[in-house]
């Protein structure tokens, strides 16, 4: 599997409401809910991390789940979130887009 | 409001959390609106830095939906600076403006910034109706221009019209205007009383014939033999329900920092100049008040027929005098609405023909001074 760098979008809304991630697409207004595995994603989803890195030192220490079937999971949410224009997944590290949509609390 | 987001209201009021805030950023305005609330001095509004400093603590404690209001917003020189940073903090930012002061590199800027929408007041598609109350000559053109760069930028739009005497007949047209532009319209025919009690702007609300006509407008309330029927009496579930938002999943503040449950509920709860916005929604005396308010407790209202299907506003009965007791306004279109009166209005009703047949005979005036 190639190295898969993923950002959030800007000019989304987002705040975590019990540990689960809302979002409001800014092109549509159209909200999403994460549960709190794609919310741990999405958090550090910076455009410098892997994504096998953010499953490795996040995802399978804190639910403790298989590491090859968790990346599997991320990056099958990864393409669904960035097919809703939520994320950006690229082979590349990705530059901030936006400074004015900055980082999601 | 779709599903999800009625998940996620009723998720917010279990915990306990403000998921929408309103911030009026000022009440200074380029117009002078004929039935507006606020007084347009500068009586010290907060600072650039207090409102940053407000704004990360909405951030902390959750709310996700940001209203900013005034006054007219873009009165504060520093308006981009906040509207940036509150993007910053990724809340879903939505803006009331009546656009006077947008233009094309406004609208591209508010773009940018990923804004969710803006609404812009219009009163009516004709300039001698629209300018006429907001007493500034030429406003409807910049409103409506401010409107179409709005949307040639992408940005959602909503015009939002006050319904009073002096506009009334001119509702469709409006509707009509917004349909051309390709934006949503709203309409809510309440004039609501002076932020400090003065009710005089109530004069300017609507007739009771107009708004029983507002109310037969099918295009409007849809199946209107519904919209009108005659309510039965709120059964036990209903009396235990809440009034609405206000202080339970949503909150105000004010430019000079004081917390209300509402913009049309102004009960001081705190002032984030002096305490954390937090300590003061979980914590005011004010705020618990307010949350602990079911229907089954107004003193009128739980025992009135339209109990159930009322548009009650707690902010409107507090301003009345009790946040309790009934709303006469709402009493008056509960009344336009279906004919029946409410206890609390034929209270109100002048029993005064006979007083005034006394007063226009001299002698028993003389008599009973
Ligand atoms: S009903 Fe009144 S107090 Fe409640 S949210 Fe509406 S305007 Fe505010
Ligand atoms: S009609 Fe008046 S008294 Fe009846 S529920 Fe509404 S506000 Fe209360």
């Amino acid at each position: 599997m190639s190295k898969l760098y993923i950002a959030r979008s800007p000019k989304l809304a987002a705040r975590v409401l019990d540990g689960e991630m809302m979002i409001m697409s800014g092109q549509d207004s159209t909200l999403f809910t994460l549960n709190k595995t794609a919310t741990v994603i999405w958090q550090a989803a910076d455009g410098k991390t892997t994504l096998e890195e953010i499953v490795e030192r996040r995802i399978v220490p804190e639910f403790e789940i298989d590491a090859d079937a968790a990346l599997q999971d991320a990056e099958t949410l990864a393409r669904e979130l960035a097919s809703h224009g939520i994320l950006q997944v690229s082979e590349e590290p990705i530059a901030p887009a936006n400074p004015a949509a900055g980082d999601a609390q | 409001m779709s599903a999800l987001m009625q998940e996620m209201g009723d998720k917010a009021l279990a915990l306990g959390v403000p998921l929408a805030v309103q911030v009026d950023l000022t009440y200074r305005c380029n117009e002078r609106c004929v039935h507006c609330y606020l007084d347009h001095d500068d009586h010290g509004e907060m600072t650039t830095t207090e409102i940053k400093h407000l704004l990360d603590e909405l951030a902390d404690a959750g709310v996700f939906i940001l209203t900013l209001s005034g006054g007219e917003i873009l009165m504060r020189r520093d308006f981009f600076e906040i509207l940036e940073y509150a993007r910053q903090l990724t809340f879903c930012v939505k803006l009331k403006t009546n656009g006077v002061l947008i233009r094309e590199r406004e609208a591209a800027r508010i773009r940018d910034l990923g804004v969710e929408s803006v609404q812009v007041s219009i009163y009516s598609h004709r300039p001698e109706v629209h300018d006429a109350i907001t007493l500034v000559p030429g406003s409807l053109k910049r409103s409506l221009t401010a409107i179409r760069f709005l949307k040639s930028q992408g940005i959602k739009v909503t015009i939002a019209n006050v319904l009073m005497t002096e506009n009334m007949q001119d509702y469709q047209d409006v509707r009509a205007l917004a349909d051309e532009l390709g934006v949503r319209a709203t309409l809510d025919p309440t004039v609501t009383p002076m932020m400090d009690g003065n009710r005089s702007t109530l004069r300017l609300g609507a007739e009771e014939n107009a708004l029983k006509r507002l109310f037969r407008d099918q295009s409007l309330v849809g199946d209107v033999d519904e919209y009108c029927a005659v309510p039965s009496k709120p059964n036990e579930d209903e009396l235990q329900a809440l009034p609405c938002s206000a202080g339970h999943t949503a909150a105000y503040v004010s430019p000079y920092g004081d917390v209300y449950p509402c913009v049309q509920f102004p009960l001081t709860c705190g002032n984030v100049r002096r305490q954390r916005f937090i300590d003061i929604w979980r914590h005011s005396e004010q705020l618990k008040e307010v949350r602990s308010i079911r229907l089954k407790d107004l003193t009128s209202c739980s025992q009135c027929t339209h109990g159930s299907t009322c548009t009650r506003c707690p902010g409107l009965a507090f301003m009345e005098g009790n946040m309790r007791g009934p709303s006469t306004q709402d009493c008056e279109k509960s009344f336009a609405r279906t004919g029946i009166p409410s206890a609390n209005l034929l209270s109100r009703k002048p029993a005064a023909v006979n007083l005034v047949q006394i007063r226009a005979t001299p002698n028993i005036a003389q008599a009973s001074a």
